[in-house]
């Protein structure tokens, strides 16, 4: 298994690599770095020796692929993808274009991302899964198809509409909780962090079960479930105690892929709710054309999705013995 | 099996046997793959539901209201509440000029001058200065010149400056020294800087006294080649020898960091300026080239505030950038606050600066000033807030909520809360909903220093130039588009069609008859009155486009308007203004683009028509008459002129009235700028917005100042209204939680029910 893992993290090279020059040229096709130093520089009294010291001092003043000039010898390496891009391999973000170091924001800003994302995603998990399975458990009966009803009603809804909704009618009307803030102290952030949490797990609901559910019902047509059945068990340990175990591997392929992914933070919640992570983070640096931080935030991105692929891959390993890794397979 | 597994297998474990604990447990005991057994597990999540429960409890009985966003001990305290939306980039005074940015770096400097409070036509007094500086004029032999001297005679101008006395910096650790005199923190290693993570880690404070050359050090920082000065090129064409300046810097810093590294120090003090000396401790000159009277005016804004040269050099030691350790984000001055808590992600916090100089409330204002109650607290030291917490707040609707709830002290009104919040009687004046007058918020408006307007540009081969077929056509666009209509539909009325560049309150601005564009506007029963649309189709027709169509070729006239906007709430609005050339049999063809394109169409000059805004720097009329200096045009340029509009009678005037004093000749002259933009119209002369703004009972001393900064210090609040009221807006409603939690427990009886007769029906029916 270490060696399966090993190529898969040098298969992740490359990866990033694309996803460098795609981002890169995505970037630059829309916004040269005369536009980005406009941007930065402000809408007044700006002159060209202003723009051309700008793009000097944020090294946005050489080419972007290929440098043909042959002063300075580098042709691949003395351009802005090349100076910009490598030192991401080792995770140092440099700066952003307002000056402040990437690195250390993003490290400020992991932890308020995932104060909302974890127990969304531990309690959505379990609510969703649960759900499921009284689903399944109930299947062809009024409460399945009222379940699905609502879950179709809940997945057709905006998760705007339960950011709003949620923030008057706890916040505005009840005045149970704040609108919106965040607090680094212990004591005082779960009252900051209910109602995201909420919004988010009421968001995730309806798409969630309707997802277990239909894994569930297939695992409850298979063979070994009549078995169970004519032996005599009772329906509930016939689908939480074999049913779930046996549902875990497609469980997991959704799953484990996005736990590397929670570091990201969710992108409409924290900007609603004034979470300062880095979901809000990525959209700020979008809006002000800041490619550090964008760059940045998609190889973080890319790198941990790759991660989430290889640690779902051994997840399956240890909840099914038949499956086996690389070498060991053959 | 994994964790998850287990606790949802044991969780339905449960049997049907009551426990003597009344909880119906399975007999068999089962083992956690963790080694816990399922009674500790139960334990074990008893436990868990037991802390939560304890938190949430201890959570409901802080004092004060659930909802306060704020810790319950700061309820009474003299803090003001308020909200950014978007994280300032700059808190360098030589780097930032956003307004957001202006926000902190207003309350944290001081320049040597500031803008009255109260007084209006806004009046420059002094702040750091101990006076405001004369002008004294001198010929190319530096011969003294007398102050009226003709502009051609004046070769330069020299300001001679004289600071305040015994003004202490705030307390900060560039400052620090030990018994012996000895700066403590400006020769950190690199090992000291890693332990550092915000400025409070270092626990040693200093000040010192404010002196001249502070103020000069802070304008050669304006040419540093490692900061981006925004005004550094305008600056270059002013104070004399600021280029040659820059120029030498920029060498020096190239040299330097080949010899000594990227990150070493590039020492201000080592380098002259020809034009900028100190004379001694408190006082220092700046020459400026020719006549520049509105050089007053940037000596009020945050460019010009001192900066301590040791400051400098204990930011700029290698390892502090990587800590965000900067003066862009710790910044250091004189004025009544400083920053104490910068976390642009989540709040800013200024708190009173302890070794404020001192200032007095001012004593004399506008006539209705002392009715209005701005001169209750005359006399008084300032600044009277202890504190103030801004939040970062992006998005409106929690903003706004929060407002209404007495979070915030004070608010502007968005469009999607405006009706909430204004009403507009039968003479459509605007005024408070009942919501908002029943909690005793005041309105405050004020139309603001800045004017929208739509641009044609001047170098277009159809809409632009100055033969009388383009004139025409422009004049007729100009009757079509109906800005009262825009204003009213678009902006809830929060604004005033502008009748030329200038906006009101600033020198210039003609109000009443005298001063409508007599070519759109007619003077009908005491206002003024678009003239109708037959005249604009008149004035079509003599262009030589009747009914819309070219009449050299019969095709229909067709204008292009180039747009960055996009979005449903801008297609609403281009479909408006599609309307209003259609009322001329004229298509409007929108090419909307990101806005870096439209940038580059500005300056290659491809586009046709357009919009364009622009706030004042200072209340000169320089400031918007500048906009249509035809050596000022954007073609080839850079300039501000967006319209490339060049009139050699214009420019001529232009060059007399930016050098004079305010007063009736200046008047005349700008009367006649006026009259020939009004008649060659390169510009659709748009709308000066109007601000409106709400204010809780609590706030005091808001009358709004479009042009001063550094306002924080003049307000005051009550804070025992505040939190008296914030209890009473704000008390819980549980009643909806409990009656969800039985609806939900209601509904599971059926599913409940339907259980128990699946398990125990029997399989064969008799």
């Amino acid at each position: 298994m270490f060696a399966y893992i090993i190529r898969r993290i040098l298969y992740a090279i490359p990866i990033l690599l694309g996803v460098n020059v795609i981002t890169f040229t995505l970037f630059f096709v829309v916004n040269k770095p005369d536009d980005m130093a406009r941007m930065h520089l402000g809408m007044k009294h700006v002159q060209q020796a202003d723009i051309d010291k700008w793009k000097s001092s944020h090294g946005y003043d050489k080419p972007l692929f290929y440098n043909s000039s042959p002063v300075t010898g580098g042709h691949l390496t003395d351009t802005i993808f090349f100076k910009k891009s490598i030192r991401l391999f080792v995770f140092d973000f440099g700066n952003a274009d307002d000056g402040r170091n990437i690195g250390h924001d993003i490290r400020q800003r992991v932890l308020p991302s995932l104060a909302i994302a974890i127990p969304i995603f531990i309690i959505g998990l379990l609510l969703n899964i649960t759900l499921a399975l009284i689903i399944a458990f109930f299947r062809a009966t009024y409460v399945d198809y009222t379940g699905m009803i609502l879950c179709v009603v809940l997945m057709s809804i905006s998760t705007l509409f339960y950011i709003i909704g949620g923030q008057y009618l706890i916040s505005k009307v009840w005045h149970l909780v704040p609108i919106s803030g965040f607090s680094t102290h212990i004591s005082t952030l779960s009252k900051f962090i209910i109602l995201p949490v909420v919004v988010g797990v009421i968001g995730g609901i309806g798409s969630g079960t309707r997802w277990y559910r239909t894994i569930f019902l297939e695992e409850i047509s298979k063979d070994y479930v009549r078995t169970v059945r004519a032996k005599g068990m009772p329906e509930r340990v016939v689908l939480f105690r074999h049913v779930l175990r046996n549902a875990l591997v497609p469980i997991l392929t959704g799953v484990v892929v996005v736990i590397p992914l929670l570091f990201m933070g969710s992108l409409i919640l924290e900007s609603f709710f004034g979470i300062p992570g880095l979901g809000s983070y990525t959209i700020d640096a979008i809006g002000s054309q800041d490619f550090a931080i964008v760059r940045s935030m998609v190889f973080l991105g890319s790198a941990l999705y790759i991660l989430g692929l290889i640690l779902t891959d051994i997840s399956y390993t240890m909840v099914d013995p038949r499956i086996r890794l690389g070498a060991e397979a053959s | 099996m994994s964790c998850l597994q287990w606790l949802i297998t044991q969780r339905y474990a449960i049997d049907s046997k009551p426990s003597p604990q009344g909880l119906t447990v399975n007999p068999m005991k089962t083992h956690h793959p963790c080694g816990f057994q399922s009674n500790e597990y139960i334990r074990c999540l008893l436990s868990y539901l037991s802390i939560l429960i304890s938190v949430l409890l201890i959570t409901a009985c802080e004092q004060g209201p659930w909802n306060n966003p704020y810790p319950p001990s700061e309820s009474e305290a003299n803090i003001l509440y308020t909200s950014f939306s978007g994280r300032p980039k700059h808190l360098d005074p030589a780097q930032s000029y956003s307004s957001n940015e202006i926000a902190f770096t207003g309350q944290i400097y001081e320049p040597p001058l500031q803008y009255h409070y109260l007084k209006r036509p806004y009046e420059i007094i002094p702040l750091a200065a101990a006076q405001v500086p004369e002008a004294r004029y001198f010929d190319h032999q530096d011969n003294a010149l007398v102050d009226d001297a003709p502009v051609q005679d004046i070769a330069y101008t020299v300001y001679t400056i004289e600071i305040k006395q015994n003004i202490q910096y705030q307390p900060h650790p560039a400052f620090a020294v030990d018994k012996h005199g000895k700066p403590l923190y400006l020769d950190l290693t690199a090992e000291d800087i890693d332990t550092k993570s915000n400025l409070t880690d270092f626990p040693e404070t200093g000040t010192r006294e404010l002196i001249a050359n502070d103020f000069v050090y802070e304008i050669k920082r304006l040419a540093h080649p490692r900061l981006h000065c925004p005004i550094y090129g305008l600056m270059t064409e002013y104070i004399v020898g600021l280029r040659e300046f820059g120029e030498q810097l920029r060498s020096a810093d190239q040299e330097l960091r080949k010899q000594a590294g990227e990150d070493s120090f590039l020492d201000l003090n080592n380098y002259e300026i020809n034009g900028v000396e100190v004379l001694d401790r408190y006082t220092y000159q700046v020459k400026i080239k020719g006549k520049y009277p509105q050089f007053l005016y940037w000596l009020a804004m945050p460019f010009f505030a001192p900066i301590p040269p040791e400051a400098d050099r204990f930011y700029s030691q290698p390892g502090m950038d990587k800590k965000n350790i900067t003066l862009d984000w710790y910044p250091i001055g004189t004025g009544p606050y400083m920053l104490t808590e910068n976390n642009p992600n989540l709040k800013m916090v200024l708190e009173r600066n302890p070794k404020f100089h001192g200032e007095k409330y001012p004593g004399e204002g506008e006539p209705g000033d002392r009715e209005a109650g701005f001169l209750d607290d005359a006399g008084k030291e300032l600044p009277f807030i202890d504190k103030i917490v801004h939040s970062l707040e992006k998005e409106d609707i929690p903003s706004w909520n929060k407002f209404l709830q007495g979070y915030y002290d004070a608010s502007g009104i968005s469009s999607d809360s405006f009706d909430q919040a204004i009403n507009f009687n039968a003479a459509g004046e605007a005024g408070l909903s009942d919501t908002m007058a029943n909690k005793g918020i005041d309105l405050v408006t004020a139309v603001g220093t800045s004017t929208f307007y739509m641009g044609f540009n001047m170098e277009d081969p159809i809409i632009g130039g100055d033969s009388p077929s383009a004139t025409k056509l422009r004049r007729a666009i100009a009757i079509a588009v109906d800005f009262e209509e825009r204003i009213s539909i678009f902006l809830n009325d929060r604004g005033i069609a502008a009748q030329g560049p200038i906006p009101p309150g600033i020198f210039g601005y003609r109000a009443g008859k005298e001063g409508i564009n007599p070519y759109i506007y007619d003077w009908v029963d005491g206002g003024p009155k678009r003239k109708p649309i037959e005249k604009a189709k008149e004035l079509l027709a003599e262009a030589g486009y009747p009914n819309g169509r070219d009449v050299q070729n019969g095709k229909p006239l067709t204008l292009y308007f180039d747009t960055p906007a996009s979005g449903p709430d801008a297609k609403a609005q281009l479909d408006w203004l599609r309307k209003q050339f259609k009322k001329l049999n004229i298509q409007l063809v929108i090419r909307s683009t990101d806005y870096n394109r439209f940038q580059d169409k500005m300056l290659k000059g491809t586009a046709q028509i357009f919009e364009w805004g622009w706030n004042a720097d200072y209340p000169d009329p320089e400031n918007f008459l500048f906009l249509l200096y035809g050596p000022n045009a954007k073609i080839g340029k850079n300039g501000e002129n967006a319209a490339n509009y060049a009139n050699k009678e214009f420019d001529k005037l232009f060059e007399i009235m930016k050098n004079m004093g305010n007063g009736p000749e200046r008047q005349k002259i700008i009367d006649q700028m006026m009259e020939i933009g009004r008649h060659d119209g390169p510009w659709l002369w748009g709308l000066h917005p109007k601000n409106f703004s709400l204010y809780h009972s609590w706030y005091h001393n808001a009358k709004p100042n479009l042009m001063a900064n550094n306002t924080l210090k003049y307000k005051r609040i009550d804070p025992e209204l505040r939190a008296q009221l914030r209890e009473q807006w704000n008390r819980p409603i549980i009643r909806p939680i409990l009656l969800l939690l039985l609806v939900m427990v209601v509904g599971m009886i059926p599913a409940i029910l339907s259980y128990r007769r699946k398990n125990y029906s029997k399989g064969v029916k008799n």
